[in-house]
């Protein structure tokens, strides 16, 4: 995201106005961002040892969890969940805003409340729904499998992460299409209609001129996934003691895991290093995913 | 573009760019895709009106023998000595605080950053939008173990606290006030002799207040659906919000196993927490648009 400021109004008077009215917002910030994450870096670096209480051991905790392999379950699973989830989450989101800014569906003002309504429900009203939607005893697919003769478990330790998946797009689909429907609107309506004189198909128009303008938003969106898939919580917590034997552990997510370790395990500063590792990792990802993007738009 | 057929022969309607001819296959594929997007909530309204032995007995899609979504409603607001009530009011508490303290920090931050000069800016805006992509977990952790030595755990404000921070609203509300507010309107008001604070409070939050609605409509849901935060910071059930309190039900009857099934009373009170979530998207949904717009086209 590039600062881009009308200049500010030159003042020599009073320039401490401007740091006044920031002063709120920013002595907050420090206090819920800065001091706590300084604090984990600090934390991380203390085992909480049976005999002597805290005790430094410098390094330890991330020498610890890259040999750590419940650590490298979870993170590979949430990685794996993302590289799936969100191309197909965003190819749906791109397709439903073409489909809506093209004035060709029947309802077009329908649609797009109804895509964009899940976002407004929580994620433990969303996990109970599909919990009992899809669960074999209560569910649907219990109907279902009673109608059909079959015995398929949505909630079955090799398919959870799939159902997790469709709540998760459910939920979320609906709030990137909006981003690139509005990407969409912002493209003047004059260069259709040149389109149309010149003779253009509306694949080209989609090609030439709607895709393209795509291109920033989809930077933004697959940033956001990326952080919302990495951080996967809500949906492995809540099924846990919703159905049994669906496979997730106590260290299922990296998010779970490290929630285990502070809060049953009492392992802070093991649970801190996990934290701050993941955390790094998503803003390198992040940043690459940004740097790329930036790239291709100065390639156009 | 025209079509030569026969039928648009006789019926002279001009398909302009502006006006396409509509599509019944594309919307037969977007009308699945609602489906899919429906079908939980037509499923959690149908489900909220039967009585438990309906919901283990009958079809997931079909009303159930009697008609008990008003007992469920009753049930839901009396059970446990009525605690549910407390957690709706809480839900709102930490709502309407959180929402309009963060909306009114970030429109006051975000038009000092657009429209102020002073040392520092540049560096706090690049770490605030870095502060977007920190993981909550990073934040929590640390977060708890420092409002438990400050004896603030098991209180609101553990929850309220954190939820007065949007970075995001920070944002957006600084690049809407470099658009909206004219710095000739400022200049004239400081000639006229107005403090800077009347200026910002008469003059400027007026002009922001398109931005100021989608900021505190997405704060509004934001801690509306909260479950990380207060799962972490609150022990004390009369503290808890909706979110903790309905999955705490739900726990009831599925771990134990000699516990009450209370589902009905899950489902029913699934619904209420929804509700208000659902009239709020409906009534204001063009700020959604224009916030989304703003944060998406402006980068």
């Amino acid at each position: 995201m590039t600062l881009q400021t009308t200049s500010p109004l030159r003042r020599k008077r009073r320039p401490t106005t401007g740091l006044l009215f920031l002063a709120p917002f920013g002595l907050l910030f420090i206090f819920v961002f800065i001091i706590p994450i300084l604090y984990s870096a600090y934390i991380s670096l203390f085992q909480n040892k049976l005999i002597g209480g805290q005790s430094f051991v410098g390094l330890d905790n991330y020498v610890r969890l890259f040999k750590d392999p419940q650590f490298y379950d979870g993170a590979i699973r949430v990685v794996v969940f993302t590289a799936i989830q969100v191309p197909i989450m965003l190819l749906c989101a791109i397709l439903l805003a073409l489909a809506v800014d093209s004035l060709r569906l029947h309802g077009t003002r329908f649609f797009r409340i109804v895509v964009f309504l899940p976002y407004a429900v929580p994620a433990i009203v969303s996990t109970l729904m599909w919990g009992f939607m899809l669960g074999i005893r209560y569910g649907l697919i219990g109907n279902l499998n009673d109608a059909l003769g079959t015995r398929f478990d949505p909630f079955a330790p090799e398919t959870t992460m799939a159902s997790i998946g469709i709540m998760v797009t459910w939920g979320f689909t609906g709030y990137n299409m909006l981003i690139f429907y509005a990407a969409l609107r912002a493209i003047p309506r004059e260069l259709y209609e040149a389109a149309a004189i010149d003779g253009a198909t509306e694949m080209q128009v989609v090609r030439n001129i709607k895709l393209p303008a795509l291109r920033g938003s989809l930077t933004v969106t697959v940033i956001f996934s990326i952080i919302g898939t990495f951080q996967l919580f809500n949906e492995p917590n809540i099924l846990s003691s919703l159905v049994s034997n669906s496979g997730i552990t106590s260290y299922y997510t990296p998010n779970l895991y490290a929630y285990t370790l502070a809060f049953t395990g009492s392992q802070q500063g093991y649970a801190a290093a996990l934290a701050l590792v993941m955390a790094a990792f998503t803003i390198v990802i992040a940043y690459i995913v940004q740097i790329r993007g930036m790239k291709n738009a100065f390639d156009k | 573009m025209l079509s030569t057929s026969s039928r648009a022969a006789r019926r002279p309607t001009l398909h302009t760019v502006e006006n396409p001819r509509k599509s019944p296959l594309m919307t037969f594929f977007v009308g699945l895709f609602a489906l899919y997007c429906l079908l939980p909530m037509v499923w959690l309204l149908i489900n909220a009106t039967k009585s438990q032995t309906d919901f283990v007995s009958t079809f997931g899609l079909a009303f159930g023998g009697e008609l008990a979504l008003w007992d469920n409603i009753v049930g839901v607001f009396t059970f446990q000595d009525g605690i549910f009530a407390r957690w709706l009011l809480n839900t709102v508490m930490y709502v309407v605080v959180g929402a309009l303290v963060s909306t009114f920090l970030a429109a006051l931050g975000g038009y000092a950053l657009a429209k102020h000069n002073f040392f520092g800016k540049k560096a706090f805006l690049l770490v605030v939008l870095g502060s977007i992509s920190v993981p909550g977990i990073a934040l929590a952790i640390p977060q708890f173990l420092l409002f438990a030595q400050m004896g603030l755990t098991n209180t609101p404000w553990a929850v309220l606290i954190p939820s007065f921070i949007n970075p995001f609203g920070l944002y957006l509300m600084w690049v809407y006030s470099s658009d909206a507010v004219p710095n000739a309107l400022i200049e004239a008001a400081r000639i006229d002799g107005a403090k800077e604070f009347r200026i910002f409070w008469q003059i400027a939050l007026p002009m922001l207040a398109p931005a100021t609605v989608t900021v505190l409509l997405f704060s509004f849901v934001s801690i509306w659906n909260n479950y990380f935060l207060p799962l972490i910071m609150l022990k004390d059930p009369a503290w808890y919000p909706l979110t903790i309190g309905i999955n705490q039900w739900n726990k009831l009857g599925s771990t134990a196993g000699n516990g009450e099934l209370i589902q009905n009373l899950v489902i029913t009170a699934s619904l209420i927490t929804i509700v208000p979530l659902i009239i709020a998207f409906l009534c204001l949904q063009r700020y959604w648009q224009s916030g989304l717009a703003l944060g998406a086209v402006k980068d």
